[in-house]
């Protein structure tokens, strides 16, 4: 009995992961340069223009490396060298231009130019580094963590 | 940092309930311990020797065009013609180029209603576009309803500026 049930509900469950998997990307890969990779679920994939950036990836650079990422509101962000920036949350309704945009500077540099997320409300971007936490209301900005000295 | 249009937006810096509020050009926040918010002036020069690197990868902006439609038909209005050509060259001209097309309304009828009219403008509009041969770039749809206006009016006035159909090149 248990056994027939999987196999009822194992295509339904296939079809849905891929439905979440598309209204998971958050963004993509516009500009790269030297080392840079993306952390997906334990995996590691190159950093490659063109390559989709998705809600809970650390995109993480090189010493000689740089990213840039345009998401789907059209916020355009951008790290340099030995950066670590992670995609906390990703989440903007097309229509209403509502969502939440977070994300973690955990080291290195960061450039942003908000887009329609922040526009439509001020809540709705936040940038953490481990010192500090930035509340956008639509801005460009730029964010630089350095490493503990001690 | 001032704005491509001049203008400098905001950024509020909060380090455990201390605050500092960054809205001028080149304002900056440091934050050494946690706690301690101190606000200075940073300069061009410096943004570029601290940032060059970051500030060099920011992809292109967005560029947004706008196509007006015959009052009540889908067929595209002469001038609108020529701004394929445009439109096609902006594509090539970018890496990885994605091709947003958000449909508007003006404000007769619901919000409901225009929602999906939108919807319905952007899509059929997705398709001329792919038939006019648009190269095989990711295509994505969205309906913007009445909320985002060329023309503001109040509700229920027809506005044929309003009804348009924006192609974002990203």
């Amino acid at each position: 009995m248990r056994s027939m049930l999987i196999a009822v509900t194992l295509p339904i469950l296939l079809t849905f992961g891929v439905a979440v998997a598309a209204a998971q990307d958050a963004g993509q890969i516009k500009t790269s340069k030297g080392a840079a990779q993306i952390e997906r679920s334990g995996q590691k994939l190159p950093a490659t223009v063109g390559q989709v950036v998705q809600q809970g990836d650390v995109v993480t650079t090189g010493a000689d490396g740089s990213v840039g990422i345009t998401f789907r509101d059209n916020s355009l962000v951008s790290i340099g060298p030995d950066s670590v920036l992670a995609i906390d949350r990703f989440v903007f309704d097309s229509t209403t231009h509502q969502g939440n945009f977070d994300a973690s500077l955990k080291q290195g540099t960061l450039a942003v130019i908000s887009g329609k997320l922040a526009k439509q409300s001020p809540e709705a971007m936040k940038v953490k580094t481990p010192a500090a936490i930035l509340g956008v209301r639509g801005t460009e900005f730029l964010v630089r963590t350095s490493p503990a000295k001690d | 940092m001032p704005g491509k249009d001049g203008k400098t937006g905001a950024l509020v810096v909060e380090s455990q309930g201390q605050k500092q509020t960054l809205d001028t050009p080149y304002a900056a926040a440091r934050v050494k311990n946690v706690g301690s918010v101190d606000g200075f002036k940073t300069s061009e020069a410096e943004v570029k020797q601290d940032f060059g690197p970051a500030l060099a990868a920011q992809p292109k902006r967005p560029v947004s065009f706008f196509l007006y439609f015959r009052t009540d038909t889908d067929e595209f209005a002469p001038e609108s013609k020529a701004l394929v050509n445009q439109i096609f060259a902006e594509i090539a001209r970018r890496p990885a180029p994605e091709v947003v097309i958000i449909g508007h309304t003006d404000r007769v009828g619901t919000l409901q209603h225009n929602d999906a009219l939108s919807l319905r403008r952007a899509e059929r509009c997705r398709e001329e576009l792919i038939k006019l041969g648009i190269p095989k770039v990711r295509i994505s749809v969205a309906g913007r309803g009445e909320r985002e206006p060329e023309v503001p009016t109040a509700d229920e006035v027809p506005e044929p500026r309003n009804r348009r159909v924006e192609i974002s090149v990203r």
